[in-house]
């Protein structure tokens, strides 16, 4: 009995660190993008709240918390509600089974440093976050306004498009480590990163974590000078909050898979783990943040062709010829 | 298709250089509260109506300004002094709904009505931007220190035709001589 | 003991959700009980000790099918009005659902937390990745051979159907 309690707290200790790890680093990463983009435009950025800024993020959610909370008359109230919840907690259902650093031992056990430590990470990452688009499609859905539904059948349509080469890159990944583990995974990452052994995957994926993560070059859901706001066009306040944070949280998320499934997790020399990670996770969100301010939007149709001409038979390649050179391997 | 293939890929690249470039140089921004940019000459901001060399006011209410405003935004009620001199009683200009085009003062034929580089204008309360002719009078005759439209034209037509100084002699139509 | 509850429970509410699925006037209501109801299915695979077929059923058909279903639906736009205006009680619209869902964040709480297909005496990885795998490509690999044929005549099929009619004609020209 002991035990398992031990177990629970321990899982709750690891949530509540890990929700507010990654809630703080959402928040930041809207200020970093911020002003980022704004250097890159030659801007400053938001400068005026704290020095430096740095109090912008508090001072968003003030005004997002005292905004109205606008439900459209004809709007579909609870699935209109329920929503942007959906995109959030799927963003940070995920990061339950991201391993942030080895194992490490408390009290004489071992434990991993991850909420869960499941056997099936790959499959679990990929189911929900399949399950993401859901809170994208309902919400423009339930708002009853063309706008929002046209956000929502591109957001269908583009989910269709690439989840599949996502999974199909993840192939090689597993085919190497020989684990659906992600803690297998960075083990087998111990002296040479995926992406030296097998970029293709790694450019497939990146293409496609991309395309989840809803941004610039392929944020057809939300086209804000085509669409108004794409889905979240009718919320207001918190909710629309709530759909804003679950982006971000998402492309810490999608960060943190990066760098678990290529870029070799928590190895790295001379630094603690944890510290590697981080400063990996954070390369990736840079990478994003750059890409948002190089590209323009991809059209619909050529999303399209993108996911099922191009990424798609690159990625059934790549699995074929990751499998022969296994194999001729002796591996 | 292909022809473009190596363009399309420097055009991928491109981009990604140019902002890393960026991200180092100075942004152009300029910081406003603190720092103020230097704002050209015929800036148009802020209307005055302004008086003549002697310190009498220009405008005669002629209308005509108001007339030329797009937005509708000038308003006066005209009147005349003992003299028979015209002039407004009340004059006022609707700020909040200005755009600050301009063709006001090109319309005024006295240069009452005149442009200034203030832009300064924001505040909490849209009554407090309807400004009436106390506001808008100044002190100085803005840009043009020498124009009296009253010495060119006189008050009323008291002088008989062709009196008036600098005032040419009428011509007689049917006269063939110069 | 555990174990047969979670399992009855999750069987009554993927009976449930179907039953609700199909006596729902507005579509896009009814793809999400049924969506509830792969959910429940999927727990119950997991509770068998098939993680993988768990996680396979959420992926292909609540992140896949239905997704498409609801793009049709969206698409055609075949939600009557009536059905968006429910006459109903709005409790009534919703409670089901927010029950439904709360069940199945139970069991899965349940399922993780307490371990109850090991007390149960089947192995936790009875089917692990690599027999389905097994499984799949020796037991079954005449089945799965005529499925992947049928699947390639399907997708001839639909580009074939898709082809406007100037580039079939051009297409027939060429060859
Ligand atoms: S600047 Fe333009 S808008 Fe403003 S008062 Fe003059 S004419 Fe009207
Ligand atoms: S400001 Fe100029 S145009 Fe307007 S009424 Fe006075 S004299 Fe006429």
């Amino acid at each position: 009995m002991a035990d398992t309690l031990f177990t629970v707290v321990l899982i709750l200790a690891k949530l509540a660190l890990i929700f507010g790890v990654v809630l703080f680093m959402a928040a930041y990463l809207v200020l970093a993008e911020r002003k980022i983009l704004g250097r890159m435009q030659l801007r400053y950025g938001p400068n005026r709240v704290g020095p430096f800024g740095l109090m912008q993020p508090l001072a968003d959610v003030i005004k997002l918390l005292t905004k109205e909370d606008f439900l459209p008359a004809r709007a579909d109230k609870w699935l209109f509600l329920v929503a942007p919840g959906i995109t959030a907690v799927t963003a940070l259902l995920v990061f339950a089974v991201v391993p942030f650093g080895p194992t490490i031992e408390v009290f004489g056990r071992t434990i991993p440093a991850a909420v869960v430590d499941l056997n099936v990470g790959v499959l679990y990452f990929l189911g929900v976050s399949s399950m993401a688009v859901y809170g994208v499609v309902l919400g423009g859905w339930a708002s009853c306004s063309k706008y929002s539904l046209l956000g929502s059948v591109r957001g269908l349509s583009q989910m269709v498009s690439y989840e599949l080469s996502l999974g199909l890159s993840l192939v090689p990944v597993i085919m190497m480590a020989r684990s659906f583990s992600l803690h297998d995974i960075v083990m087998a990452q111990a002296s040479v990163p995926f992406l030296l052994l097998n970029p293709v995957a790694c450019f497939v994926f990146l293409i496609c974590i991309l395309a989840e993560s809803n941004r610039i070059p392929f944020d057809l859901p939300e086209a804000e000078n085509e669409l108004v706001g794409g889905f979240h066009t009718e919320y207001s306040g918190m909710r629309f909050g709530l759909f804003f944070v679950g982006e971000y949280i998402n492309l810490v998320v999608l960060g943190s898979l990066m760098t678990v499934f290529f870029l070799g997790g928590w190895h790295g020399p001379w630094l603690p783990p944890v510290v590697w990670f981080l400063i990996k996770v954070l390369m990736v969100c840079g990478l994003f943040i750059w890409i948002r301010a190089c590209l323009p939007r991809l059209r619909y149709d050529q999303l399209m062709n993108l996911g099922w001409k191009v990424l798609l038979p690159v990625s059934l390649l790549n699995i074929l010829v990751t499998g022969a050179v296994l194999l001729g391997l002796g591996l | 298709m292909s022809r473009h293939v190596f363009r399309d890929i420097r055009g991928t690249l491109q981009p990604f250089w140019v902002t890393l470039r960026n991200l180092f140089r100075k942004p152009v921004t300029v910081q406003y509260p603190e720092q103020k940019q230097q704002l050209p000459e015929r800036y148009r901001a802020r209307l005055i109506l302004t008086r003549d060399p002697d310190g009498g006011e220009r405008c005669v209410a002629c209308h005509l300004c108001s007339a030329a405003c797009p937005v509708d935004c000038i308003s006066m009620q005209a009147t005349e002094a003992a003299d028979g001199r015209r002039y407004a009683a009340w004059f006022r200009i609707n700020f909040t709904r200005c755009i600050f085009c301009g063709l006001c003062t090109e319309a005024c034929p006295t240069k009452a009505i005149q442009v200034t580089a203030d832009f300064e204008l924001a505040g909490r309360d849209p009554l407090k931007l309807v400004y009436e002719k106390v506001d808008l009078l100044v002190d100085h005759c803005g840009n043009d220190n020498s124009y009296n439209f009253y010495h060119q034209t006189g008050i009323g037509v008291t002088a008989p035709r062709g009196e008036n100084p600098q005032e040419t002699k009428p011509m007689d139509v049917k006269d063939l001589m110069p | 003991m555990t174990a047969t509850l979670i399992f009855y429970l999750l069987g009554a509410v993927a009976l449930v959700t179907t039953a609700l699925a199909i006596i729902q006037r507005n579509p896009v209501y009814a793809v999400i009980y049924l969506v509830k109801s792969i959910f429940a299915l999927a727990l119950i695979f997991y509770l068998l000790g098939a993680p993988l077929v768990a996680a396979l059923q959420v992926i292909v058909y609540a992140g896949a099918i239905m997704v498409l279903f609801l793009f049709v639906i969206m698409m055609l736009e075949i939600t009557p009005v009536s059905a968006r205006k429910s006459s109903a009680p709005g409790w009534l619209s919703w409670t089901p659902v927010v029950l439904v869902a709360l069940v199945l964040a139970v069991m899965t709480l349940l399922l993780i937390g307490l371990d109850p297909v090991a007390e149960q005496g089947i192995p936790r990885w009875h089917a692990t990745p690599r027999d389905f795998g097994y499984a799949l490509f020796n037991e079954y690999a005449l089945a799965v051979k005529i499925i992947s044929f049928q699947l390639s005549f399907a997708a001839v099929g639909a580009f074939h159907i898709g082809l406007t009619e100037r580039r079939r004609a051009r297409m027939e020209k060429d060859s």
